[in-house]
């Protein structure tokens, strides 16, 4: 075993290292950062992944099974246990109270009623608030996790309206919630900034994920004022909140020192060291669980309630289980920040873009580092002789905006899906045909080739799915009865990502099974079930014989189920992971043997054995090997390869979207009555999870097109409708039978092949909803969510 | 939540005996009272639960239906008297909440739930004369999309939320009530108040007394009737607008015709003065445009619900039409 000298060493490629976690925490974060490690291919460190002639690619042997999540019966039987329902003994219940105006300083808070009030055992506030480090935000510092870098409870001073001003702890949950109202607090009020309009009028370029937003190519106004067919429109979008099913939860215990965390994360390390921070103890004092995590979609980070939980559970001396009303999710734990945006396209009269320009403005607090990157796909998915790409950001008083299924993307491609239809519609020319057009060779902003794109493919498959109508500038739309009916499409893009740190550990037992353990994170998407089956096809054991483990901040590497980038992470691990237990293997195995000495390439593990790749008939069981070693079980660790492949190639996932709509010609009531999504993102490592995947993120989009916005009051800078009741979802009878399909076709350079699916789905359905309504009735509707008042 | 005490009624003059107490909240089935107490906007520390009171849906003597406060809404829209002769009734229940909702909530309840208003709602960062009279109102110039145009003051906007209530009201439903004082029998339309300048008065019943029953009337012979709900999603989300009617043609002319709006004042509105001008009229989309401008003609909008008007005209116009279109 080696320790690296220096803080940014990663292990060779295929290496077994155990190295020293916090080492391996560093390198990941630099990774998530941007900024360390893109472009740092070195002479030992090949810029290829191992996963390059990764054999999985090409005989995929049974990855693709519709395996039903593992964790399906379990939480079908109410026997997965969620952070709010694991218990401590002598555990207390918190309640928050939240400031009600935007900015200021409290001058009084009185305590004494709640204090007095039925079951209390502690009331906190900011004067008997333990002494706390600000917690660092994500893309801030290398494993920061939380949503604002704002101090947590340490002084009086109020930046946003909701913030929490003061924690209850209580008998029982009842008891908390009423104390809670019995606090009173009355503050000194400042001027705030809660408009769209005075955040951003000092705009400036963003600056995110280690690079300014703004990409300028040629004259692109120019171009746009001399191009024969233009369109020039201004969109905007709504800010959106996150609501996940389960509601924010952490139950916590501080035990001879050690933070017992069980919460509902993204990140379990990123959670765990952020909290050490917080509380300056070392990050092995602390022991954060989440092993079921009730929906993520980039808001289940770290947020106060977090530290303020742990906090009062630290100065009351009793563990302490914090669930957040859903109210309290509105007020504590952001979502998606507005938008205003313009785009603007300039073709010649073939269709070809001359010009594309996609700039705006959007709002952040002053504490995060998180703009919404809502200009992200005009990067990357079309040819364009011209472009100037630009997202200027202003800084509002309100709760943190965080990530969101698909940050920027899903915002960004409304408008430009949007703004190719009104384009195709002056050129006379099909809408997909404009695409086609105007596909690619190499990243058009970028250069690099790419990895692997047949988003081609994706609209000819949808179109043929769906029965899709060629049109040339005219509208389509017909009527039946009451309702308009119309048709529209639209491309889908997302990112591949692969973030750094990720590590694996495979433990092979004398039963010839084997345990799979990451420190990842499964919200409900099937990270198990994918793992299971990936580590099983590499390892040659029955898809049954796997068992995984997950969500735990103990188990190896540090990684974290955002930018749908986890499954290439684990891929990727268990891909380091497995050819180091072969080394291993292979030393266990007979001295004078024909696999004793061979190294790792030449060797394979195939229906529980290892064996010879150039001829499996020459082998010996995993349990020979192991008895024949005496030991009954064996284990190896390791970190996956730094992700250099995004350094060489244009790495994207890509998709159409196609859909009906139906808009009633007396009310303006909209409906989606048929859609269709195809979508290119390499392999697809279980049809059944995939499929659920992209429903998901289509019914989300779906809601954005339709009805979601959080009704944020522009006077005080306070959320109107935080409650389920008055913040619009789809129901069921709002979603329409949603058909999906994937090209299938493995990512060359990607761990599997696999390119990851969380959020593509999200970007397309609300330009094709959009789109689809101006077949219908006409209309052209640029603002979110498209309400019938707009369609009357 | 404040502590409280719960008690069952065992009978009418149990639950009329306890809830003279000035502390106490009749309970149905607490689909909305319980979200209130939760939520600090009402605070009794007696809660007695009628639910165990008459919930039955009887024939009456002149061809109507006497309806038991505690049956439930599920239990009303099912009704297979209600289904053939106030199909508008059982189309609005049906309409309204979710099915776990409505298995729960009473007809009684139904009557009696508050706003919906998202500052009555916000206990601590509002303002709202309902909650707190003469403090102001939110809503007024903030997110009002599902506030009221009808029957509204400056000092509330708010509506009426229930849809069962549009329909009951098309029907010229009445509301039994009973009390320490007596009983009274009172139109379901003069049950609610207007806010003007006391809009957290909401009703007329006196502190402690009881919705028994509900009676619906014979229907008009020969009249059809429905309900129709404009909304912001197919399915549980409360009325934008609604509009229940009831048209009866008689030689070629209107005979007959009622008409309720939801989602736009602060009780289930009926439109009288439009509803006489249908009578003797022949049931053509003009007569009907006509009547539908009187209806809103008072109509008094904020930004967010300045569609409201020409929804609900556009609305009527099209039930009633296809109201005439059927009897025809």
């Amino acid at each position: 075993m080696t320790q690296p000298s220096d803080k940014h060493a990663v292990p060779k490629a295929g290496e077994n290292l155990k190295i020293d976690r916090r080492e391996m925490l560093a390198g990941s974060a630099a990774t998530i950062a941007g900024v360390a490690l893109s472009g740092a291919a070195t002479a030992e460190q090949p810029a290829v992944p191992v996963d390059a002639r990764d054999p999985l690619i090409r005989t995929p042997g049974n990855l693709g099974a519709a395996h039903s999540r593992r964790d399906g019966p379990l939480k079908v039987r109410g026997e997965a246990k969620f952070a709010a329902e694991h218990k401590f003994p002598g555990m207390v219940y918190g309640a928050l109270v939240f400031s009600t105006i935007a900015r200021g300083t409290i001058r009084t808070i009185d305590t004494d009623a709640a204090e007095a009030a039925p079951g209390v055992v502690f009331v906190m506030t900011h004067k008997n608030a333990p002494r706390l480090a600000p917690p660092e935000p994500f893309y801030a510092t290398r494993t920061g996790m939380a949503g604002s870098s704002l101090p947590v409870m340490q002084d009086a001073s109020v930046h946003w309206n909701g913030q929490p001003v003061a924690v209850v702890l209580a008998a029982t949950q009842e008891e908390a919630d009423h104390a809670a109202s019995l606090v009173n607090v009355a503050y000194d009020v400042e001027d705030a900034v809660t408009s769209f309009e005075d955040a951003t009028a000092g705009a400036d370029v963003a600056f995110y994920a280690g690079r300014d937003l703004k990409y300028v190519a040629g004259d692109a106004e120019a171009a746009l004022a001399a191009a024969p067919v233009s369109v020039d429109r201004e969109y905007s979008t709504p800010q959106q909140n996150h609501n996940q099913i389960e509601p924010h939860a952490v139950t916590v215990a501080w035990q001879d020192g050690v933070l017992r965390m069980h919460d509902c994360t993204q990140g379990v390390d990123m959670s765990a060291i952020t909290m050490a921070k917080v509380f300056g103890i070392d990050p092995s004092k602390v022991h954060l669980t989440a092993e079921y995590v009730g929906g993520g979609f980039g808001g289940k980070t770290l947020w106060q309630y977090h530290i303020l939980a742990a906090a009062a559970a630290q100065a009351a001396g009793r563990p302490v289980r914090m669930t957040l009303t859903r109210e309290g999710v509105f007020r504590v734990c952001g979502g998606r920040a507005p938008t205003r945006q313009r785009l603007a396209l300039g073709a010649d009269r073939d269709g070809r873009l001359t010009a594309l320009i996609h700039t705006g403005t959007t709002v952040k607090i002053a504490h995060n580092a998180m703009t919404e990157p809502f200009t992200e796909a005009s990067h990357h998915m079309y040819q364009a002789d011209s472009m100037h790409l630009e997202v200027r950001v202003g800084i509002m008083d309100m709760l943190g905006n965080t990530f969101m299924r698909a940050p920027g993307s899903a915002v960004g491609t409304f408008s430009l899906e949007t703004a190719l239809d009104e384009l195709a519609e002056k050129l006379g020319m099909d809408p997909v045909e404009l695409r086609i057009r105007n596909e690619p060779d190499n990243n058009p902003t970028t250069g690099k080739p790419f990895s692997q794109r047949a988003l081609v493919d994706a609209y000819r498959e949808g179109a043929r799915r769906f029965g899709w109508r060629p049109r040339s500038g005219q509208r389509l739309g017909r009527r039946e009865g009451e309702w308009f009916v119309g048709t529209g499409m639209a491309s889908a893009y997302y990112p591949y990502k692969r973030f750094g740190g990720s590590a694996a550990r495979i433990t092979l037992t004398d039963d010839g099974k084997a345990l799979v353990e990451t420190a990842g994170a499964d919200m409900g998407m099937g990270t198990s079930t994918a793992t299971a089956a990936v580590a099983a096809e590499r390892l040659g054991l029955p898809y049954e014989d796997v068992d995984v483990r997950h969500g735990d901040n103990k188990l190896p590497g540090s990684i974290i189920a955002a930018a749908s980038q986890q499954t290439a992470a684990i891929g990727a691990s268990v891909a380091a992971a497995h050819a180091a237990l072969v080394a291993e293997l292979a030393a266990l195995a007979p001295e004078g043997g024909a696999l004793r000495g061979q190294p790792a390439a030449a060797l394979k593990t195939v229906d529980g054995s290892l064996a010879l790749a150039a001829d499996p008939s020459v082998r010996i069981s995993f349990a020979d090997l192991l008895a024949r070693s005496g030991q009954t079980s064996i284990s190896v660790e390791a970190t996956a390869p730094p992700p250099t492949e995004v350094s060489e190639w244009s790495m994207h996932s890509t998709g159409a979207v196609f859909c009906e709509v139906k808009v009633n010609a007396v009310t303006g009531e909209l409906r989606i009555s048929r859609i269709c999504g195809v979508y290119d993102c390499g392999r697809i490592l279980n049809e059944k999870l995939a499929a659920s995947q992209f429903r998901g993120g289509i019914i989300m989009s779906l809601g954005m097109a339709m009805m979601e916005y959080a009704q944020f009051d522009e006077r005080n800078g306070r959320i109107a409708n935080p409650s389920f009741g008055a913040y619009y979802m789809p129901s069921h009878l709002d979603v329409p039978e949603i058909d999906v399909a994937w090209t299938g076709i493995p990512d060359p350079q990607a761990p599997t092949g696999a390119r990851g699916i969380g959020e593509i789905s999200m970007n397309g359905p609300s330009a094709a909803v959009a789109n689809a309504i101006y077949d219908a009735i006409g209309k052209r509707v640029r603002d979110l969510p498209i309400t019938l008042d707009k369609l009357m | 939540m404040i502590p409280f005490s719960y008690n069952k009624a065992k009978s009418e003059p149990d639950a009329i005996a306890r809830g003279a107490d000035t502390a106490a909240r009749f309970l149905g089935a607490g689909t909305n009272l319980v979200d209130l107490m939760r939520e600090g906007i009402e605070s009794p520390t007696v809660l007695v639960d009628v639910t165990d009171l008459s919930n039955r849906i009887e024939e009456t003597d002149d061809g109507g239906l006497m309806i038991g406060a505690a049956a439930s809404n599920t239990a009303l829209a099912e009704n297979a008297a209600v289904r053939e002769r106030y199909p508008a009734v059982s189309r609005s229940i049906l309409s309204g909440a979710s099915a776990q909702i409505r298995n729960m909530a009473t007809v009684g309840g139904n009557i009696l739930q508050r706003t919906r208003c998202t500052y009555f709602y916000d206990v601590e960062g509002a303002r709202c004369n309902k909650r707190q009279p003469g403090e102001g109102c939110d809503a007024i110039d903030g997110f009002n999309r599902g506030h009221g145009v009808l029957g509204v003051s400056p000092a509330c906007i708010a509506t009426h939320p229930s849809d069962m209530c549009v329909a009951l009201a098309a029907f010229d439903a009445t509301v039994h009530l009973a009390g320490a004082d007596g009983r009274r029998v009172l139109p379901l339309t003069d049950i609610h108040r207007l806010p003007g300048d006391t809009p957290h008065v909401e009703t007329v019943l006196t502190p402690g007394e009881l919705i028994t029953a509900i009676e619906l009337p014979a229907p008009p012979v020969d009249a059809r009737s429905t309900y129709r709900k404009v909304r912001d999603r197919a399915s549980y989300a409360f009325a934008l607008i609604s509009v229940a009617a009831v048209l009866r043609l008689n030689d070629g002319r209107i005979a007959d015709a009622r008409i309720a709006l939801g989602g736009v004042a602060p009780k289930p509105w009926r439109a009288r003065e439009a509803e006489a001008t249908l009578v003797g009229a022949a049931p053509d989309d003009a007569a009907f445009a006509r009547a539908a401008d009187i209806a809103l003609s008072g109509a008094a909008t904020r930004p967010g619900n300045a569609f409201k008007p020409e929804l609900a005209r556009r609305t009527i116009v099209a039930v009633l039409h296809d109201l005439a279109g059927a009897s025809r």
